[in-house]
């Protein structure tokens, strides 16, 4: 007696959970394989049952929907790429949600499917629902003008210094030729001791005049 | 038997020194640094594998041996013998010349407008390149954060930072757009680094050049050794190497052969005479001008080398993601279990669907990867450094350091090309006169570094890029072949073979033998000439047009091409003829004012007869 009802379910659920033609159905391919490599887990039916538990934990977390089970889920046609079908039905099974409540329910839960399954948006994807993606970590202040920062002041502090050295030496120039005309005045008025005597210097502007010939002419030749 | 009587002096500059090199050295690196730009890493391999990869090298060296260094030894002789700047030389070597100088200065102004904003661009990714992950890596998020902005999602992401991100061009050279905030910090950085370095002269220039032409060779090294362990290098050099003797036939191959050895080794810009200018007098000339050239071409392969690594790298890796997107594909399709089909299996399996479900498989349009189409997939100029290598990059582990290390070497070659061009404009003012003694040397560079700033400005509109290229492509080329025509005619012709081998023979100790004679006499002005004509007979062989970046063209991201409107024509013709008017107009002026001399000259002879008594 039980066969007749199984066989209605079994066809009620293959009337709801119609693949490709179906508006609120939603295709589903896995990569697990990309994803973990070698420690990829096969997929069977206990992964299927924990699919279906995440769709249905998604719904719940919609208003009006608290009371979504995980019979409400029906998975159809899959395959060995890992891809299938899913809809979700209401509580008396009669006819499927639609899309936009399932659509905005998986994208506020994405981040939980995903991580029961050790999957990313890119290995897990829902064909019909766009994910959101995470923006790019934006500082506060992009990094290049902290760098483009540093690099000026090295350079303005570069210039100045070569500058200011410039026009300290410059100056050092103009002083420099007065203090060469310092030197030889000094020079000049510097007196040479020779055993205690002073001698006078050579260049003198008067002649050295030798006291001994002019007295010697004067005495002995007399006219 | 050197002459211990040096030739007859000219009026040295004897109230103050002239400033001089700390050692040979510096010399060396200067003109090596100022050869050696950034057309040695995007320029040459392209060329070598657009034309034939090694058969490229026969016309190339042909072209340096016997047009490239001879015009070279003239430059260096002429500026160590004469002791000026590209002024005084031209000046002193005949009056009716000075027009060459004032030629190859304004020409050297041009260039360093145009040549500092590609360094502009250079810095601005350098300062990028200090994060993790690149910004070029990825696409920016649109409004609504559910996928990429739309320009970039048809593009890649590394073209829009390029043409988004970093010019912000605008689809048309009429529409000028606004000036980059951008840009224009990165502009006043790059001028305020360009004066620090050429704030005394030589004195700061030589300590500076040990950094910037030494750094790129170790840079280029570590990017060697780096790409040679990549996966598809190997494919990639052999794609760049392998000769292809047929395509010496083409005379383009030797047109483009001698332009490119002109162009490398910066000749008729006259940062080279200014350059030997502070050399000893009495110094090998010869001998620097041929290891200088040798040294600028092989720097040229060895950068192709590393570079031709990298771009195999990329090439293969493009490959495998063409690849690996069709698998994807007919996994999807067929709903084959993931990863089933590998890279090796692919053909294989898609034969066999083809040949049970043909209607499918033709549906899901396939591309057919073939590595040679993304070998092929060359650039040359900033499509190679900013779009082709960045991407590159990208792929390879620790992508920032080699960012950064990649954009540092460039900033380094071409800071070292742009102290020669200064040397260029800042020694024949220098020369002149055109300040007083007691201005500083500081303050007349600050002055030419401000004006050439704020003539760059325009390069950092939103259309800059496309007036680069007018500049790059009409600003010097035309100009400079002709200056340099005129240089060799001056100095064989005007200055005398006989006195030049002299001058030559005093320096150097050794008379220039024949190759020398013969190719100052004969080989360069002829090379020169056919490059002249050559030159314009492709010109005007077709309205000249630029490939602008349009979002809202229909093949987009193909470029579109567009032709130039009339104003800009215009101006692409001012560029290129009128640098070189100073020639006749200097010999004209001179021309006036001797006749003017001799008729007074004439007078006052016939004043004193009259009056004779």
């Amino acid at each position: 007696m039980l066969w007749p009802l199984f066989f209605l379910v079994t066809a009620i659920h293959a009337e709801l959970c119609q693949p490709a033609d179906a508006e609120n159905a939603f295709k589903v391919r896995l990569s697990i394989k990309t994803a973990l490599g070698d420690k990829a887990y096969a997929w069977d039916t206990n992964e299927e049952y924990l699919f279906k538990a995440m769709v249905a934990f998604s719904m719940r977390k919609v208003p009006n929907r608290e009371t979504t089970e995980i019979s409400h889920v029906l998975l159809c046609n899959v395959t060995q790429r890992v891809s299938f079908w899913f809809v979700v039905t209401d509580p008396s099974k009669k006819y499927t949600l639609p899309a936009m409540e399932v659509q905005s329910a998986i994208r506020m839960s994405r981040n939980r499917i995903n991580n029961a399954f050790f999957l990313n948006d890119q290995t897990l994807e829902f064909l019909k629902i766009p994910s959101t993606l995470a923006p790019p970590s934006d500082p506060a202040v992009p990094i290049w003008i902290i760098v483009f920062g540093v690099i000026f002041c090295i350079v303005i502090v570069a210039i100045t210094v070569l500058i200011l050295s410039g026009i300290r030496q410059h100056r050092r120039n103009n002083d420099g030729p007065s203090e060469v005309e310092d030197a030889e005045d000094k020079c000049e008025t510097t007196i040479t001791v020779e055993n205690g005597i002073p001698c006078d210097p050579l260049d003198t502007k008067d002649g050295c005049l030798n006291d001994a010939f002019v007295t010697e002419g004067e005495r002995l030749t007399p006219l | 038997m050197a002459c211990t009587m040096g030739p007859e002096p000219f009026a040295e500059d004897s109230s103050d020194e002239r400033p001089k090199w700390d050692n040979k050295f510096q010399y060396l690196l200067s003109c090596i640094g100022f050869a050696v730009g950034l057309g040695n890493i995007w320029r040459f391999p392209y060329l070598c594998q657009t034309y034939g990869g090694g058969a490229f090298l026969i016309p190339y060296f042909i072209a340096l041996v016997f047009e490239g260094i001879p015009l070279f030894h003239i430059e260096i002789a002429i500026g160590q013998r004469l002791r000026r700047g590209s002024v005084g030389v031209w000046k002193a070597i005949s009056p009716y010349l000075g027009g060459v100088g004032l030629g190859c200065f304004t020409v050297s102004f041009l260039v360093s407008l145009y040549y500092n904003t590609i360094l502009v661009w250079v810095l601005w990714y350098f300062l990028n390149s200090f994060q993790d992950p690149l910004p070029w890596s990825t696409c920016p998020l649109d409004l609504n954060r559910t996928g990429f902005v739309e320009e970039c999602q048809s593009s890649s992401a590394v073209s829009y930072f390029w043409y988004r991100q970093t010019l912000n061009t605008t689809a048309d050279i009429n529409d000028s757009g606004f000036v980059q905030w951008r840009l224009l910090l990165c502009l006043a950085a790059c001028w305020v680094i360009v004066y620090l370095c050429v704030i005394r002269g030589i004195e700061s220039t030589g300590k500076v050049v040990y950094f910037t032409a030494l750094f790129p060779y170790l840079v280029l090294t570590v990017f060697l050794i780096r790409g040679s362990t990549l996966p598809g290098a190997t494919e990639g050099l052999i794609y760049l190497f392998t000769p292809n003797i047929r395509v010496l036939q083409n005379p383009r191959v030797w047109l483009d052969a001698a332009t490119q050895i002109f162009f490398s080794l910066s000749l008729a810009f006259g940062g080279h005479i200014a350059f030997a200018s502070y050399n000893p007098p009495r110094n090998d000339c010869e001998k620097d001008a041929v290891t200088i050239a040798l040294v600028n071409s092989m720097t040229s392969l060895y950068a192709s080398i590393a570079v031709f690594s990298v771009v195999g790298f990329k090439a293969t890796n493009d490959y495998g993601h063409c690849q690996d997107r069709n698998i994807l594909s007919l996994i999807n399709t067929f709903d084959l279990p993931d990863q089933s089909v590998s890279r090796d299996d692919y053909p294989a399996v898609l034969a066999h669907l083809n040949a049970t479900q043909p209607a499918r498989v033709a549906q899901l349009h396939l591309r057919s990867c073939r590595l040679e189409d993304f070998l092929d997939k060359s650039a040359s100029g900033t499509g190679l450094a900013f779009i082709v290598f960045t991407e590159a990059i990208i792929h390879m582990p620790g992508a920032p350091v080699w960012a950064v290390l990649f954009f540092g070497m460039l900033f380094s070659l071409g800071l070292s090309t742009m102290l020669g061009i200064m040397e260029g404009i800042i020694t024949p003012l220098l020369d002149l006169g055109v300040v007083p003694r007691s201005v500083p040397k500081e303050a007349l560079t600050g002055v030419a570094c401000l004006v050439c700033f704020v003539s760059a400005l325009c390069f950092s509109l939103q259309s800059g890029n496309y007036w680069l290229e007018i500049f790059d492509n009409y600003a010097a080329s035309l100009n400079l072949i002709i200056f340099a025509f005129f240089e060799v005619i001056g100095v064989v012709y005007v200055y005398g073979m006989k006195r030049f081998c002299d001058d030559v023979e005093w320096m150097t100790g050794r008379r220039p033998g024949l190759y020398w004679q013969v190719t100052w006499k004969l080989i360069g002005p002829l090379m020169l000439l056919f490059i002249f004509v050559a030159y314009i007979v492709i010109l005007a062989q077709k309205p000249p047009s630029y490939r602008a970046w349009n979002p809202q063209y229909e093949h987009f991201p193909s470029h579109q091409e567009k032709l130039y409107p009339g104003w800009v024509q215009a101006t692409c013709m001012l560029l290129s003829f009128l640098p070189s008017l100073w020639v006749p107009a200097v010999a004209l002026a001179q021309l006036l004012t001797r006749r003017r001399r001799q008729k007074q000259q004439g007078v006052r002879p016939q004043l004193q007869d009259g009056h004779a008594c």
